[in-house]
């Protein structure tokens, strides 16, 4: 495989919009091939996350739609779904074409309009995410699932329920904090002074999982311009290049062996740690997936950053804020900065880029700017999960 | 001809919710590794063994977690406050499920809690859900 590289990256506000989602996902690629300084011309292939369209706004096949909307002619492009991770997945499919030969430069991003729906449409529409043989007729939500995993946890763990609920919610204070902070985020200057007694205390979605335990539903899109690393320098003096890469399957909620250790994340993270040849102690940032404040504990363990049952205690210590062991979600993360769910992954990208440039806004930025950073997006109930390591340096061989 | 038309499902879905609509909890028993697959796939699901033959379960198991839905998605409005649950069954397969308690007193002490199918619970389903669904209601073992 060649080594691949991002040298242009977009993002729009996230929160609700009033455009639509091929208008927000043309704003966020031509934002990223500026980014880049390459034309309509210079783009070979298209990928696009999305999740919901036929929902949202009745429309399949999006991702050619946006090759029209874009005028980038009748090239190849190609919707990735895989829920909450659908950009992730296109990301590292796109990535993949590039790194076989098969095209020098490509579009990789994600779109989402999800606060448009509202809260009962979105939940039942986001629940087609869990297995719906089974776990539809349940009614089970995803809140749910994560209520039902913190439940465990706390079971597994021998730490009390009310104990873990406080840290818990220190991982929403974390990431409001640093939510407050980035223009673009849907909570940007709001509840940046979040209290753990605030969690706690906001009304239950599914016990013992609060309102502000949870992300928000969002708008918005997020697009990268991927290249191969050999031409990247032609286009930048500041490419990031993608060094590992990982994809996992689950299954449904019944068939895991143990909800707070999921086997698709584990064999996803290692992937991409093995293929960028480091381990996690080389990691210098991470943005993960916390579309509920135990899903970040979680996401932390089976990454392999913290022990088992440890992630929690440490989050609570500050382990996970700038100037401890590793800071995680520093753009505020699902929580503060939204989630539509098509876009996050290519978002999650975009701040770690931002980190590496040594551009992320006041207090959140990372110093020195890190050579490693990784991404962690997981979709449905366990069910893809996908892990990108990014460096400022090529890959080792 | 023949060849190319088998089909590999022994029980299917549709068949599985009938079961549970008759207080039937139905699996799979693999013949390669003697464990049960419960819901129904067309392999085994500890070993993927093909040869699985139809089998009974007893419809007892472990509470391993639950939660209560306070928010629901659309369609679920009427059931709020609701108790979505896993259940270790004693032959080994988890089930989902929805647990017949007091939503307001169910606390972390269930956990662990003996529980036996006592029921069905069929959900009427909605334009998207193909049809209606159903999943095992259990209750816990005093
Ligand atoms: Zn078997």
């Amino acid at each position: 495989m060649r080594d691949v590289a991002i040298i242009g990256i977009g993002h729009t506000k996230f929160g609700r919009a009033t455009k639509m989602s091929h208008e927000l996902f043309s704003d966020a690629t031509l934002q990223a091939m500026d980014d880049a300084g390459v034309g309509l011309k210079d783009i070979e292939a298209l990928f696009q996350g999305a999740a919901l369209p036929g929902f949202e706004e009745g429309q399949v096949m999006p991702a050619a739609f946006s090759a029209a909307d874009l005028n980038l002619g009748p090239i190849p492009a190609t919707r990735c779904e895989g829920a909450c991770a659908s950009a992730s997945v296109a990301i590292r499919d796109a990535a993949m074409w590039v790194g076989a030969g098969e095209y020098d430069m490509v579009i990789a991003g994600g779109v989402e309009k999800a606060l448009s729906m509202g809260t009962s449409y979105a939940s039942r529409t986001f629940a087609m995410a869990c297995h719906a043989p089974t776990e539809g007729p349940v009614g089970l939500t995803f809140p749910g699932v994560f209520a039902m995993a913190a439940r465990l946890y706390s079971r597994n763990y021998d730490i009390p329920l009310d104990t873990l609920r406080e840290k818990m919610a220190s991982v929403s204070v974390k990431n409001h904090r640093h939510g407050a902070l980035n223009p673009l985020a849907q909570f940007y200057k709001k509840l940046g002074d979040l209290k753990v007694e605030d969690v706690i205390n906001s009304k239950f979605v599914a016990d013992p999982i609060t309102l502000l335990d949870c992300c928000p539903f969002s708008d918005g899109a997020s697009a990268l311009v991927l290249c191969a690393a050999e031409k990247a320098r032609k286009y930048t003096d500041e490419p990031i290049y993608i060094l590992g890469m990982g994809q996992g399957s689950g299954g449904p909620l019944s068939k895991m062996e143990d909800l707070t250790k999921p086997v698709s994340r584990i064999s996803s993270a290692k992937t991409a740690f093995k293929q960028a040849g480091l381990s996690p102690e080389d990691i210098d940032m991470l943005e993960v997936h916390d579309c509920f404040t135990i899903a970040e504990l979680i996401a932390l363990e089976s990454m392999g950053f913290f022990n088992w049952g440890e992630a929690a205690d440490a989050t609570a210590d500050g382990q996970t804020e700038i100037g401890g062991k590793i800071p995680v979600n520093m753009s505020g993360g699902l929580i503060g900065k939204g989630h539509p769910i098509g876009a996050t992954g290519a978002s999650q990208v975009y701040w770690v880029v931002k980190q590496m440039r040594g551009e992320a806004p006041e207090g959140n930025q990372i110093d020195p700017v890190p050579e490693y950073g990784m991404t962690d997006t997981l979709g449905g109930d366990f069910g893809t999960l996908c892990h990108i390591i990014l460096g400022r340096s090529k890959r080792k061989k | 001809m023949e060849k190319e038309l088998r089909e590999y499902t022994v029980l299917t879905h549709a068949e599985y919710e009938e079961g549970i609509k008759e207080g039937k909890l139905l699996g799979l028993r693999c013949a390669s590794c003697e464990r049960i697959t419960c819901h129904p796939m067309p392999v085994c699901q500890w070993c993927g063994g093909r040869s699985l033959e139809r089998t009974e379960l007893s419809g007892e198991g472990e509470l391993t977690t639950f939660t209560v839905i306070r928010v629901p998605p659309e369609g679920f409005e009427d059931d709020v406050p609701y108790i979505p649950c896993l259940v270790k069954t004693k032959e080994g397969p988890c089930v989902v499920g929805r647990l017949d308690y007091d939503a307001e007193r169910a606390s972390q002490v269930l956990i662990s809690k003996q529980v036996k199918m006592s029921g069905a619970y069929t959900h009427k389903g909605d334009k998207f859900s193909g049809g209606t669904h159903t999943c095992p209601v259990f209750v816990v073992v005093e």
